[in-house]
């Protein structure tokens, strides 16, 4: 199995897949602290920083709606927040039973809980058009040069190159485990669900042992090409004027952003 | 197929015609188990060696040896220089070893990063870094792959850039294990090719015994840790004897 | 089915900008007692070995085993990496995972990634670690036992972190939160203990040597138990309190300053709200399950303490 779906990154040619990827991560972050700086209801506000998500996408080639579709992954976890439509003092505006309880959703619920919403939702937009235009070793490349320090971004970058072997180790093993859950005619296939976690945390086990011996090999073929405990890397990046353009203008927009949500 | 790099950079140095030799040695694992039972072989300038032998023969800790990584009784000497621990950096940029797993070789998340660890970690600068990188990468034909995420590599790519990331080094002597391990044929083909258009000193165990025959002159057999024969590839695969006492197979 | 997002990982705008600058600054300064500890620790191995147990953590928290009507067991690892790597390497492996998650997919926040790693690697990683270290030289079964406790309890503090984060941050109301992500993760907290208990158990029989026992100073290892310990303690204190008393807890976070403060979230107390539903039986559930678990883990020690003096 070949694990591209681990890859968010999409090869186009643009003007954001074009940008420093320190640019993009600084952008990025900002955007999502504005986004927590605004206050609720700021619907102005929302709407510029929706618009900012929409250009976003326009620039990257993507197409418009392309991290739109994308979003729904913060869904669930508004669950969280339901119960804010209910608990916060104010005009109710509807009232309806469950069973036997009565909920009544007041106009301030409804106003902190669609806000939190929308808060979340245009976030993730970025956070998904981020890696969608950036590869992630320029991505981790970009964290190094932002100050995080080294050995954080060595384990992710090692991290991001052993994920696909490992999860490929994974399937394997899954795939084996399947492979020999064979059952009785009439009978139930495997014992009990402790049998069942047995299996699995065995294979935890296992795969757990493998990683080890892998990074002994590892660590051999670095020790081969002269590593000896410090990783010296290149930057491959270098600023340009576009480069501070693209940074004064969105830093400019957030702005705007919060001048808008506070009027 | 035509030669097309023949880089000046990748041009050996000179070295008495022997690039390396190793004498006497010997290796008992902390576990106490003996691998290596006094071995003594040389290399000269341009070789190219097949190193056969069983499972548990003792080849990978003997090439693991080459490089310093494992410290054994005995002596080494790479391009005429001692191994020791001082100038085990040294030898270690003359030694271009490659291991079986090329998902162990290549542990950067891109082609350039893993070319461009064994020049880094020389202390080359920038442009000698770049500069050797795109030769290496020519010199496996792969220039097309420098910016590409290893783990999207087929295996024979994989197998291919695992080469690159040592003969950006510059070494004297290139040591691979079981290059054509998992190849399908195509991918075999490709490196049977490159290896025998490197012009470049070359130890190489394998069981692939076809590759032995069709690509390296010299043979060395072992097994149980020592060696028990070393000579032209012709005589030892018309030497089915010895073959058979050694779990070999005439191809 | 490539792998499971569990609610723990909180997305963006869930949390307030303070609630999430308090949460980076404390994972900060963990993070940066770990970097200096395993720097001296590990030696130039740590690279590789830290990287690809990142990655084996990423992948095992794919291994799944089914339970019953369509849902699954399955491991966040974070006591599982504190035990096998010790404490500080474990944070900082957990900490790439939850780093990779969020940035490659979007598995929880960017400006929350804070307070995820406080809760889902700092703290599972010292209560797994911490707990472990207090068995340590006792029988198999009993370090088995404390290991399946240590990271039961370990998701029951990360989910009870990240309800009070969500509570002061006003997205969530405290009587209801609480018991809410404490019930789900009671059961994810089984799952968790299983395939912990079986993978270290794989380990002990097959590399011991890997588990390093005798590898810290007695000095350290006593540190880590008196911090296991505590966390602990506060797990098991602040839920109950928390959940039968919520007015009590925002007392003390008005106290604290973290509440009423001129926060961008106001966030307003109805003094005689009632929790409509999750009525008291749920909450006298978890306070249940929360006493149980103390009992069962006061009796791993006894016995274990026992035993040792037997022999």
């Amino acid at each position: 199995m070949h694990f591209d779906a681990f890859d968010r990154y999409h090869e186009k040619e643009s003007i954001l897949h074009r940008l420093d990827p320190r640019v993009k991560v600084v952008v990025t972050v900002l955007f999502i602290v504005s986004n927590a700086l605004l206050p609720d209801g700021a619907w102005l506000a929302f709407a510029l920083a929706w618009m900012f998500v929409l250009a976003s996408n326009l620039l990257s080639k993507l197409g418009l709606g392309y991290t739109f579709k994308r979003s729904i992954i913060a869904l669930p976890f508004a669950l969280i927040a339901i119960t804010v439509l209910f608990s916060i003092p104010g005009n109710p505006l509807t009232t309806f039973r469950l069973f036997v309880w009565d909920f009544t959703i007041t106009d301030a619920g409804l106003l902190r809980f669609v806000s939190i919403l929308i808060r979340a939702w245009l976030s993730v937009q970025m956070a998904i058009l981020l890696v969608a235009v950036t590869r992630f070793p320029d991505l981790v490349h970009a964290l190094e040069h932002l100050r995080v320090p080294a050995i954080l971004t060595t384990i992710i970058a090692f991290l991001y190159r052993y994920l696909f072997v490992l999860t490929d180790e994974v399937f394997r093993l899954l795939r084996a485990r399947q492979a020999r859950s064979a059952a009785a005619p009439g009978s139930r296939s495997g014992g009990g669900v402790v049998w069942r976690a047995k299996v699995a945390g065995n294979m935890a086990g296992q795969l757990f042992l493998r990683s080890y011996e892998r990074s002994d090999r590892i660590y051999n073929a670095m020790v081969a090409r002269g590593y000896v405990g410090h990783l010296y890397t290149l930057n491959p990046h270098e600023m340009k004027s576009g480069d501070y353009y693209a940074t004064a203008f969105a830093i400019a927009a957030i702005f705007l952003m919060q001048v808008l949500g506070r009027l | 197929m035509p030669v097309t790099h023949l880089n000046s950079s990748f041009a050996p140095p000179e070295c008495d015609g022997e690039v390396l030799s190793v004498n006497d040695l010997q290796f008992a694992y902390p576990d106490g188990h003996v691998a290596l039972k006094g071995i003594s072989f040389t290399l000269c300038q341009g070789d190219k060696v097949a190193l056969v032998g069983p499972n548990g023969a003792g080849k990978s800790t003997l090439m693991l040896h080459l490089n310093g990584i494992l410290n054994g009784h005995g002596m080494i000497d790479v391009a005429g220089k001692r191994l020791t621990r001082d100038n085990l950096p040294a030898i270690r940029a003359m030694v271009g070893l490659v291991f079986q797993n090329p998902d162990d070789q290549l542990f950067s998340p891109t082609v350039f990063e893993d070319v461009a660890f064994g020049p880094l970690h020389m202390g080359l600068s920038e442009p000698e870094v770049r500069a050797r990188v795109d030769s290496a990468l020519e010199a496996v034909r792969m220039s097309a792959y420098r910016d590409r995420l290893s783990h999207h590599l087929s295996v024979g790519e994989k197998k291919r850039i695992a080469i690159a990331t040592v003969l950006s080094m510059n070494p004297s002597l290139l040591v691979l294990d079981e290059p054509s391990a998992g190849l399908d044929p195509r991918a075999r083909r490709t490196l049977i090719h490159l290896l025998r258009d490197l012009p470049i000193t070359m130890l190489v165990s394998t069981h692939d015994m076809k590759l032995v025959e069709e690509l390296f002159p010299r043979t060395i057999v072992m097994d149980e840790g020592q060696i028990v024969a070393d000579g032209p590839t012709c005589d030892i695969l018309e030497d089915e004897a010895l073959l058979s006492a050694h779990g070999l197979e005439k191809p | 089915m490539l792998y499971a997002p569990t609610p723990l990982h909180i997305p963006d705008g869930f949390l307030n900008l303070i609630v999430s600058l308090i949460c980076w600054a404390i994972t900060i300064v963990t993070l940066g007692f770990a970097i200096s500890k395993t720097n001296k620790a590990l030696g130039e191995k740590q690279i590789p070995l830290m990287g690809v147990m990142a990655a084996f953590i990423f992948a095992a928290q794919m291994i799944n085993f089914p339970v019953a009507g369509g849902t699954s067991g399955h491991m966040l690892g974070g006591a599982l990496a504190a035990i096998v790597l010790g404490p500080w390497a474990g944070m900082l492996v957990m900490t790439a995972v939850i780093a990779v998650q969020a940035l490659l997919f979007q598995d929880g926040g960017l400006l929350v990634m804070g307070a995820n790693i406080l809760n889902m690697g700092l703290v599972t990683a010292a209560i797994g670690y911490g707990l472990y270290r207090s068995v340590i030289g006792q029988s198999k079964g009993v370090k088995l036992g404390m290991i399946g406790f240590a990271a039961w309890l370990s998701v029951m503090a990360g989910a009870l972190l990240t309800s009070l984060q969500l509570w002061l941050s006003g997205t969530s109301q405290l009587e209801i939160v609480i018991p809410a992500m404490m019930g789900v993760h009671a059961l994810i907290g089984i799952g968790e203990a299983l395939i912990t208990v079986f993978a270290v158990g794989f380990i002990m029989q097959t590399r011991p040597d890997l588990l390093g026992e005798g590898s810290e100073s007695a000095k350290a290892s006593r540190n880590w138990v008196y911090v296991g310990g505590i966390v602990a303690l506060l797990v098991v204190l602040i839920s109950p309190f928390a959940s039968g008393d919520p007015d009590g807890l925002e007392r003390v976070a008005i106290d604290m300053g973290f509440i009423g403060t001129g926060l961008d979230a106001p966030y307003e107390i109805i003094p005689d709200y009632t929790v409509p539903f999750l009525g008291e039986t749920a909450l006298s559930t978890i306070v249940a399950g929360v006493i149980g678990a103390i009992v069962v883990g006061a009796i791993i020690v006894l016995v274990g303490r026992g035993m040792k003096a037997k022999s």
